[in-house]
């Protein structure tokens, strides 16, 4: 598994309106493709190359990342609350691998 | 890590002569001792970005360590201070290396319903360098910034 699932936190306490944080962490090699192996041999670049999360259905955020993002990658984002509603995220790797999250925002 | 898998003493590599023009050739980038001016194509990636456009200062706050210890993990949080309405929000922040082999090292795209313009991350940085951050927003401005980053031990891949 190159991908696992990944850690999401939210606040607990949102009023309607309220923009909030989103912190996410993902394990991945995030491999740059620049390095070799002992054969001298071009490892193949793996990184995961789209984040993108939906409030809603709605598009929120999205990164569109390259090898210079670190192994494991940590993205925090906000989003708008209007009212109680899904917040989903999705990671893709270069070998088409795909992570799904959904987590509820709920607000009080 | 690529010092263990080269299977190389990493305290001996550190301390020979050649350890920096090994370390250039393991990055894929050119020799000579040319640390700063390697030229990675970033300016013309901004100068693509901005399409002839005059880039503006401020409002664009870029936190970032003054001194990354290890060019693996360096975290940055970027943020515009935007109210994010409709007709009047950031659209999308580009983080461009000046040092690393590649140029690019990330879009962040917003919306309205993001309700804040800002990003937090972790990047890769192969050597001492400046970052170079553009914020494009709804009107079709554009915001530039650049900040220094000393690395002492360089992120292999950048």
């Amino acid at each position: 598994m190159s991908m696992s699932k990944p850690r999401i936190k939210v606040p607990e306490k949102i009023k309607a309106g309220d923009v909030v944080e989103i912190k996410t962490l993902i394990s991945h090699v995030m491999e740059t493709g620049n390095r070799r192996d002992k054969d001298g041999k071009i490892i193949p670049r793996n990184i995961i190359h789209t984040f993108t999360a939906t409030f809603e259905g709605k598009p929120v955020f999205k990164a569109d990342m390259q090898a210079g993002i670190s192994a494991n990658p940590y993205l925090a984002f906000y989003v708008r609350v209007p009212a109680s509603g899904n917040l989903e995220m999705t990671w893709v790797d270069d070998l088409g691998m795909k992570m799904v999250e959904t987590v509820k925002l709920t607000v009080a | 890590m690529s010092y263990d898998e080269a299977g190389l003493d990493r305290r001996a590599w550190l301390l020979s002569a050649g350890a920096a023009a090994a370390l250039t050739a393991l990055l894929g980038l050119p020799a000579a001792g040319a640390a700063q001016d390697v030229s990675n194509g970033w300016q013309q990636e901004v100068d693509k970005l901005l399409g002839g456009a005059k880039p503006a200062d401020g409002k664009l706050l870029v936190e970032l360590p003054e001194i990354a210890e290890n060019g693996n993990t360096v975290p940055f949080t970027i943020s515009v201070d935007s109210p994010m309405t409709e007709h009047d929000h950031v659209k999308a922040i580009y983080v461009l290396s000046t040092g690393n082999p590649q140029a690019m090292i990330s879009t962040f795209n917003f919306t309205p319903a993001s309700g804040r313009a800002a990003v937090s991350g972790r990047l890769r940085l192969a050597r001492t360098q400046d970052l170079v951050t553009v914020a494009a927003l709804s009107d079709g401005r554009f915001l530039m910034g650049k900040r220094l980053v000393k690395v002492t031990i360089g992120g292999c891949g950048g």
